[in-house]
């Protein structure tokens, strides 16, 4: 049980031994750290995917190139998908989902905070178990949505494609228990008063993206295990000798791999939410109506997965229905960039470096999401679809989106998470670079797939007039690279001696900023009562209608916070990561190793449940 | 008001501001989350229904009398577990702990039935799981039901265990309440299962 | 600790990065918005159609881009502007904390829902109309997409040919789509959208070709190692040009008196080769395409090859040097011998 004394103002803790530090992050069960390690794991991640994508991009450069093969070239483009989605994308929204939810709740952690730690390390264990696949030389090169039947046994002998298939189902797992704890986190753990309206944007879309996360893994976990049974028991669910549809593994595929992309989406538009605001020094435009659109786009989000299917030939009647429904979700999609606009508009805006990002996110996102509207039309997706203009599109949404907005949220949250602020000039040379480097790198990816160039090749002839935009784009790509050493500069020069930030150096809207940077393990030294969803501002200034701010808390005591009960750091979690790793990838190896493995990860499970079972304190619960 | 949340937060961390057990909203959500899976399963079932180039057809195997039995002993385990909650709750353990017993015997006998049901398939019928895509959907889908069923009986296991050492009673009635929600899951999408796919011709 | 060089230093110090940025984002629209270096006319273009199929879903096209394009126009705009207007003055007091406009926020939804409703209506119309079943009249072609090359085969005709994809201008023209091995996808830029090839069920696309010409196609579906590769090229012809091409697919295949023709034929008959290909009348292999009138067709391979002698022989002796993972074995036929057959095989007009 942690010592109270510990967090007693003067308290003297001893500075750990570099193992001792290193045994209390992997023990950890403090839903701050785990943030930061999902962070930093997502961010090398996202580096190795973005040179993957720098590598396909020097292949590109020049027609008839023979800079990689065609077997390299397939692998990377594999890996540059999964890796980014899986473990770039997602894990980055899992860090803020991890340091934030609680802190804007008013909680002080997450409802199962080893079942947290967990999460985090089978996560990466997966990533790390994909990843060994180069150490094997059996890289996944079926693409990051691996269609049946190329899949197949017969098509793909090697373990490329079991080590695709195994390891997503690893990150399957890791999302969908964080998924869990993260709902009952924030339906069971708002401070007092805080009833769901009265929660902030950012937990809304975070709220929504759980949702998604718990009921849409489990269309791929299904799809991944047929595929599963296929190649390694003979069973015949994408055999179409057999009578078997290759499309069933589309239709499962794509019932996942929609929502899939709201869940990509939402928590940045949830962070461009709350940095809007902030910065415009105006409440969010038509929160509740954004709220609404949040939880409707997550609803219908379960509607229109053909829509990546127009090409397949499922017949009229299909074609329109998810053209409909593909055009209905745009709705509220488009609608909450107007709410945005709609913030600045009236605010007065103070430009700093969250801020541009966010402008960046909803200047690109605008523009992706318009490509979008013309996918959803099948007789011009025909002609766009596989193509480099659909290349375009999602990464308009999904670097123009999600990564500009986990980028704002970065900046936002630093001060935060480190109690240092990033330098703001280097900021904005990231932030510039980037611009410029992913409009170059992208934009003209509209043209290239409107004069026919497909996806996935490794390389093209020089006479269909495609070599000069692939040249360019290509420059972009290494814009962009440069940006993100702009940034890690910032990051390095920042955590040696960096300005200090105080608890609120924007003047925020919301809870988190009514505690210390870094906060203290516990979060809150007393629970906060909310009345509103901007409670913290109205506290500061007030409601604008001549009202005075609201009053104050009484400080906190020493007797307070003396009774803080904190949940101890536990050794099961990783442990039982480790164990789940050896029972899965054993399918590669041996049946021992799997049977070992499973019996292991019975055992540890059982441990982890009892851990707290009749604890010697006689907290009996 | 607000001093009511925190000292009742202090007594029963696991009460949250609805009023409802983490534990349980936690079981909850991954039940909806299995209900997806289940979901997919038997859609893919569905869609493979009558579609294999050979092989026996469902009628020609399916022992609806066995699986009906089946069916009913997965039934009356649900009524062993509710009992079984019953007991806990005024602290009769012992009584419980029988309760439970019974209820994972009762899982324990279907799982049985269901690997004798799979042996036959294979050694009388020749129907495997690479022999069709009904071989192959039903198999798949029976067999992670089984497995779901086997995890329950361990789980339920563990829990007479535990009883029979003293260390189960009523304070522990939410872990044991988890464990029976999870219990009745198993046995509604048995129901699904035994009515998609054994009755519906 | 990183030494930044001092230059850099007071560089990144005293430019205003904001006022740079802007004005590169000005500059590069500038030059996105100018017609250099945006040619349409190419080989492969989805917005210049050549068929009827390609037309009308092309005006569904351009109705959706002038909307988006008028959306994203007002859009930026008004970020742009809100951002110059409302930009913090030194000693503004906290604005009106405005919390929404009902009013407008229908508004907005509505006007947005009315314009999805302009592109729904033509687009459902399109999508039935393009899925109609064709005239009986039509010409048919089977198409069988397999790891890397196209196979077609006109019925009607009776002739089986391989990459190459002859039509004649204003017949209108089915498709049947079929894979027997992965799933691939049929495209034909300049003629209209793409339609996938999938194991286990007949796909079909409808279309009249209403320009003479050349136009390349491209497998856009990914299947395997040399995805790249699966190209296919279309001629349309006028009518009597089709009608000559077909009469000449048709006749046997020719009996070349060339002495290393013969060479190579007889090589062809008493080799594996056999087991793979047809050449009407001297062999019936259905894995690999048929060779019949092989030198009729100007390139080779899934159209990744011109068909010259060098290329050809290359090939031949070692098939997956040229093209990657291609299924054609490697026979081990060296020099005289793959000259033989490639000698052979050119003299199959």
């Amino acid at each position: 049980m942690a010592t109270h004394a510990a967090f007693m103002p003067g308290a003297k803790v001893e500075a750990p031994t570099f193992w001792g530090a290193v045994a209390s992050w992997l023990t950890t069960v403090d839903h701050k750290r785990i943030g930061i390690l999902y962070g930093s794991s997502a961010f090398i991640f996202f580096l190795i995917g973005g040179i993957e994508a720098l590598i396909m991009r020097l292949q590109l450069a020049r027609p008839d190139n023979t800079l990689v093969s065609a077997q390299t070239f397939n692998e990377l483009f594999t890996m540059h998908g999964t890796t980014m989605v899986f473990l770039a994308i997602m894990p980055m929204s899992a860090a803020f989902f991890n340091y934030m939810i609680p802190l804007m709740i008013g909680a002080r952690d997450v409802a199962f905070p080893r079942l947290n730690a967990l999460s985090y390390w089978i996560f990466i264990s997966g990533g790390l178990f994909l990843h060994v696949s180069f150490l094997a030389k059996a890289v996944p090169d079926g693409g990051w949505f691996g269609y049946a039947n190329l899949t197949s046994h017969q098509f793909s002998p090697t373990h490329s494609i079991d080590f695709w298939m195994l390891g997503l189902q690893i990150l399957g797992i890791s999302s969908m228990l964080a998924g869990f704890n993260f709902l009952v986190t924030i339906i069971n753990m708002r401070a007092p008063g805080m009833s769901l309206m009265r929660m902030t944007v950012f937990i809304w879309m975070s709220f929504v993206t759980q949702f998604l996360i718990v009921l849409a893994f489990p269309a791929i976990t299904v799809a991944l295990i047929l595929l599963m049974f296929d190649r390694f028991f003979g069973t015949l669910f994408y055999s179409p000798a057999a009578g078997g549809d290759p499309l069933l593994w589309q239709h499962l595929f794509w019932i996942f791999g929609h929502p899939e992309v709201y869940i990509l989406i939402l928590p940045a538009m949830g962070i461009v939410s709350e940095v809007l605001p902030t910065f415009a020094r105006k409440p969010l435009f038509g929160a509740p109506v954004i709220i609404y659109s949040g939880i409707t786009i997550g609803f219908f989000g379960f509607g229109v997965w053909s829509h990546h299917m127009f090409s397949v030939g499922m017949g009229p009647v299909a074609d329109a229905a998810f053209s409909i429904t593909t055009m209905l979700i745009a709705v509220p999609t488009g609608v909450k960039i107007l709410n945005w606009l709609c913030t600045l508009w009236g605010g007065s805006i103070r430009f700093q470096v969250p801020l541009y990002f966010s402008l960046g996110f909803i200047a690109m996102f605008t523009m992706g999401g318009l490509s979008g509207v013309m996918h959803a039309s099948p007789p011009v997706d025909l002609q766009q679809t596989d193509t480099y203009f659909v290349v375009a599109h999602f990464h308009y949404v999904l670097f123009g989106g999600s990564i500009f907005g986990l980028f704002s949220g970065a900046y936002y949250w630093w001060p935060k998470i480190t109690g240092k602020l990033l330098d703001e000039r280097l900021g904005k040379v990231h932030f510039w670079l980037m611009m410029l480097g992913f409009n170059v790198t992208f934009f003209p990816q509209h043209y290239l797939g409107l004069i026919g160039m497909p996806r996935r090749i490794y390389t093209y002839a020089g006479d269909l007039g495609w070599n000069f935009w692939n040249l360019v784009s290509t420059i972009g790509a290494f814009t962009i690279a440069l940006s993100f050493l702009v940034f890690i500069y910032n990051v390095i020069k920042t955590t040696r001696a960096g300005k200090v930030a105080s608890a609120d150096p924007w003047d925020g809207r919301t809870l988190e900023w009514s505690i210390p940077s870094p906060p203290p393990i516990y979060n809150f030294a007393r629970v906060p009562e909310v009345q509103d969803r901007d409670d913290f501002w109205l506290q500061k200034h007030g409601d604008g209608h001549g009202g005075a701010p609201r009053p104050r808390p009484a400080p906190v005591t020493a007797a307070e916070i003396a009774a803080i009960h904190m949940p101890p750091s536990s050794f099961w979690p990783i442990l039982l990561a480790l164990a789940m790793a050896m029972m899965i990838s054993g399918l590669l190896i041996s049946m021992y190793q799997v049977i070992v493995g499973g019996l292991l990860t019975l055992y540890l499970m059982y441990k982890f449940a009892m851990e707290h079972h009749r604890p010697a304190d006689g907290h009996g619960h | 008001m607000a001093d009511h949340a925190a000292t009742h937060a202090v007594h029963d961390p696991n009460i949250g501001n609805t009023g409802l057990d983490h534990r349980k909203m936690g079981m909850w959500a991954f039940l909806g989350s299995d209900c997806m899976f289940f979901g997919s399963l038997i859609g893919t079932y569905l869609a493979y229904k009558g579609k294999s180039i050979s092989g026996p057809t469902p009628h020609d195997v399916f022992d609806i009398p066995l699986t009906s039995y089946s069916a009913a002993l997965l039934l009356a385990s649900s009524l062993t577990m509710v009992l079984a909650l019953a007991a806990l709750q005024d602290n009769r353990v012992k009584v419980a702990a029988w309760w439970l017993l019974a209820t994972a015997a009762m899982g324990l006998h279907f799982v049985l039935n269901q690997v004798y049901e799979f042996w036959s398939f294979v050694t009388h019928h020749g129907l495997t799981l690479s022999t069709s895509l009904f071989g192959s959907t039903f198999f798949v889908l029976t067999g992670f039901h089984g497995a779901h069923v086997t995890g329950g009986v361990i789980w339920l296991l563990l829990l007479v265990s535990l009883a029979w050492r003293g260390k189960l009673d009523r304070r522990d009635y939410t872990k044991v309440e988890v464990a029976g929600l999870y219990w009745h899951f198993v046995d509604i999408v048995w129901i699904a299962i035994f009515t998609i796919i054994y009755l519906i011709p | 600790m990183i030494q930044q060089p001092r230059t850099v230093a007071r560089l990144v110090k005293r430019l205003d990065w904001t006022r740079l940025g802007l004005l590169t984002a000005v500059l590069l629209l500038a030059s996105a918005c100018s017609a250099v270096g945006w040619n349409w006319d190419t080989p492969m273009s989805t917005v210049i159609p050549k068929s009827d199929f390609g037309k009308v879903t092309h005006d569904i096209f351009m109705l959706i881009s002038w909307w988006t394009l008028g959306i994203f126009i007002v859009v930026e705009a008004a970020l742009v502007y809100a951002c110059w207007r409302f930009r913090e003055r030194p000693g503004a007091p906290i604005p009106k904390q405005v919390h929404g406009h009902t009013v407008l926020e229908i508004s907005w939804t509505i006007a947005f829902a009315v314009v999805l409703l302009i592109i729904a209506i033509p687009t459902i119309r399109v999508i039935f109309k393009t899925q109609e079943a064709p005239a009986a009249t039509a010409l048919r072609v089977e198409v069988h997409g397999k790891q890397w090359w196209w196979e077609f085969r006109y019925p009607q005709q009776k002739i089986t040919t391989a990459n190459e994809l002859h039509l004649p201008v204003g017949q209108t023209v089915s498709f049947q789509l079929y894979a027997p091995d992965v799933i691939h996808s049929f495209w034909i830029p300049q003629l209209g959208g793409k339609r996938d090839v999938v194991p286990h069920r007949v796909n079909h696309i409808t279309l009249t070709p209403e320009v003479a010409g050349e136009y390349p196609g491209q497998c856009a579906e990914y299947c395997g190692m040399s995805h790249a590769n699966m190209r296919f090229r279309v001629i349309v012809h006028e009518p009597a040009e089709f009608e000559k091409w077909v009469k000449a697919q048709q006749a046997p295949p020719v009996d070349s008196p060339d002495a290393l023709a013969q060479q190579g034929k007889t090589l062809f008959t008493q080799s594996t080769c056999v087991g793979c290909h047809t050449i009407n009348g001297i062999s019936a292999g259905h894995i690999g395409p048929d060779l019949t009138h092989f030198a009729s067709r100007k390139t080779f391979a899934g159209s990744l090859m011109n068909t010259t002698p060098d290329n050809l022989t290359k090939w031949i002796e070692d098939p997956a040097h040229m093209k990657p993972g291609a299924l054609m074995p490697n026979l081990g036929m060296k020099g005289e011998q793959s000259k033989a057959l490639a000698a052979y095989l050119l003299s199959l007009k």
